[in-house]
């Protein structure tokens, strides 16, 4: 601490995280059950899940704020289940901004330095360091009322990065902003986290967020933790149809396992249709599943495009609904009854598809998956 | 409920009329009735009199000095009970508050009594002393400065709680807990954010202590000593004893003006803290 000038946290290998099969209970229910995770240092990690998953439970307890009914967390294979809050040296930002009302900026980002009692040059500096990063500078001396939502977000960003913690904690703190300004955010925050190199867990509800701004993402539901892995892999590869509707659009057709051969199981979807896909553990032959393929992979014509090929999977059936939404157009098209397989066309301007015209759906095999459950 | 029940102003006109029937209407024919008898020269001289006399001048420093010490006993032992009950839920909360409330609704007399007899010579406080063999002679807690800061005290303090407690509801909760989450300690966090965030009920809580104690007169009256007599005693005084109605006008008079001017401090301060915005 005697450097004159603020050195931020580098990758020095600090700011590990680890749950051991850690549980909450609120009463007979177990809030968040059985959870194992092991986050990095420096990366950008999100639990992310609907509300009432268990996701800022799970926070609150690596903060301090909740405690651990059973299983340990450690930081940097320190076990910290006994220290409050304020001596976990946590960085952290909170859903509804928190800044002191009665304190200025300066003062705002100030406070967990005079909390430590720094001495009062290097707070200056600090300060002065941790606003130049959310772009406050001449920002200091207003109060929070004075201040937008976006700013006022960038505060308690300064706040949470002023003392260099190696890691920092947010609880959603986008939501209450507005679309435009959460993607700006989402840019921003990842590129101070990146220059920084800490580690932060992030809580959100947001797929996109956390697609966007994630080395992994921890996708949980009901207490539990259901997959773990970055954005890409979970978002074409889900580990069930929880996580595959969960995490963006999703076409899901039921049918039944008629066959698996290298490890390409042959699903009826209706007496005069069956549609072929990878298989995951669990899909037995005779059992019932869900074919699982990203509207965008699937390609919509009026020819016979791919047709007799084994590694496409093809479909004729009728144009129900059409939904423009600028980028692109969604077509819902009936393959068999009651089997929709939504189709997401770039908008680029050729000749758009009428609803109840007959159209061909095809998409490759390996982009489309058998999932249960 | 139903759409429109009229105008508020005339909603409230009912209770204008009651007040200044009881209240306004006679102070002003009092205040008029008696001074005007005097021309403004008269009353200048009796005003100088009144001001310079030795019982007004040791009854105003009287009033004022038990006025200060009762603000600070009520608020020293009333924000930690308005703490408590801002921190507490359930029965906790219920039996806190059903103490502090139900005394409010009791007769200042039947109370001012009840702690005479708890604070007499013969009083259940010196002879659970002299049980214990704790004292030899009785102490003296009735009829001196003590007996009254006591008593007023205790009949104060549910104002000083309930103002408290009022201001201490609109503090965030997350706020204190985000000063912990950044590494303050307890008690750091409740003195850079809870209490300067509570700082408004403290302002409103003493000023309306100390305006309603500056007035007080049946508490000093029956549990002070002789020398004990705040500015309502000496105005009770002129009216009963010595039938000085111009001087008790004019005494009355000025302690309604203190009242008015401490009252407009008070309101000024509730505003700021609405300015503020410290219930967000």
């Amino acid at each position: 601490m005697t450097s004159s000038v603020p050195e931020p946290p580098d990758g020095n290998g600090k700011g590990a995280i680890g749950l051991r099969a850690v549980t909450k209970r609120y009463g007979a229910e177990r809030v968040v059950d059985q959870v194992t995770l092991d986050i990095f240092p420096g990366e950008f990690f999100s639990l992310l899940g609907p509300s009432g998953s268990g996701k800022t439970t799970t926070l609150m307890m690596i903060a301090g704020f909740a405690t651990v009914d059973e299983g340990a967390v450690t930081v940097d294979g320190r076990d910290i289940a006994g220290a409050p809050p304020q001596r976990r040296g946590f960085g952290m930002v909170f859903q509804n901004y928190a800044i002191f009302p009665h304190l200025n900026v300066f003062e705002n980002v100030a406070f967990p330095l005079r909390a430590r009692r720094l001495p009062a040059e290097q707070i200056r500096e600090r300060v002065a360091w941790a606003l130049g990063l959310v772009r406050l500078e001449r920002f200091g001396d207003r109060f929070a009322r004075q201040l937008s939502g976006g700013q006022q977000q960038r505060v308690a960003i300064a706040r949470a990065i002023v003392f260099h913690p190696s890691v920092v904690l947010m609880d959603e703190p986008l939501g209450a902003l507005d679309k435009n300004l959460r993607y700006e955010m989402q840019v921003e925050i990842k590129e101070i986290q990146t220059r920084l190199g800490m580690t932060v867990v992030y809580v959100t509800h947001d797929q996109e967020e956390a697609m966007n701004m994630s080395d992994r993402i921890a996708i949980m539901n009901r207490g539990r933790i259901e997959q773990i892995g970055p954005p890409a892999e979970i978002y074409e590869r889900p580990a069930n149809i929880f996580i595959g509707r969960f995490l963006g659009e999703a076409n899901l057709v039921e049918g039944r396992v008629e066959d698996v051969a290298d490890g390409v199981a042959t699903l009826r979807v209706a007496d005069d249709l069956t549609l072929r896909a990878h298989v995951c553990a669990g899909s037995a032959v005779g059992a019932s599943a869900s074919l699982f393929v990203r509207p965008e992979r699937v390609a919509l014509g009026t020819g016979a495009a791919g047709e007799g090929d084994p590694a496409v999977n093809r479909a004729v059936g009728q144009v129900r609904r059409i939904s423009f939404l600028g980028n692109i157009v969604r077509y819902a098209v009936e393959i068999a009854p009651a089997a929709l397989i939504i189709v997401d066309v770039q908008n680029t301007g050729s000749r758009r598809i009428a609803a109840g015209e007959r159209v061909t759906v095809s998409w490759p095999v390996a982009d489309s998956l058998v999932l249960v459950g | 409920m139903s759409q429109r029940m009229g105008d508020p102003a005339l909603m409230i006109l009912p209770a204008f009329a009651l007040l200044g029937a009881l209240f306004v209407v006679p102070l002003v024919w009092f205040f008029i009735g008696v001074l005007s008898e005097e021309s403004p020269g008269e009353m200048i001289e009796r005003g100088v009199a009144v001001l310079s006399s030795r019982a007004a001048v040791t009854a105003l420093i009287t009033t004022n000095w038990i006025a200060l010490l009762v603000t600070g006993v009520t608020l020293l032992a009333g924000y930690p009970i308005a703490y408590y009950l801002a921190m507490s839920t359930g029965w906790r909360f219920a039996v806190v508050l059903f103490c502090i409330i139900v005394p409010y609704f009791t007769s200042v007399i039947v109370r001012t009594y009840s702690w005479m007899v708890l604070l007499g010579r013969n009083g259940l406080i010196n002879q659970a002393l002299r049980a214990a063999g704790l004292t030899d002679a009785p102490l003296p807690l009735l009829y001196n400065k003590f007996g009254i800061l006591i008593g007023m005290s205790y009949v104060l303090m549910p104002y000083m709680i309930l103002t408290l407690y009022a201001a201490m509801r609109g503090i965030d909760p997350s706020l204190v807990r985000a000063a912990h989450g950044l590494g303050a300690s307890r008690a750091y966090a409740f003195w850079k954010v809870y209490f300067p965030l509570s700082l408004h009920g403290v302002v409103s809580g003493s000023l309306i202590v100390f305006i309603l104690a500056i007035g007080f007169f049946i508490t000093p009256a029956l549990m002070g000593g002789p020398s004990d007599v705040m500015i309502a005693m000496l105005i009770e005084r002129a009216v009963e004893i010595t039938l000085d109605w111009p001087s008790a006008a004019f005494m009355s008079l000025l302690l309604l003006a203190a009242t008015l001017l401490l009252y407009a401090i008070y309101y000024k301060v509730t505003d700021v803290r609405r300015m503020m915005g410290a219930a967000t």
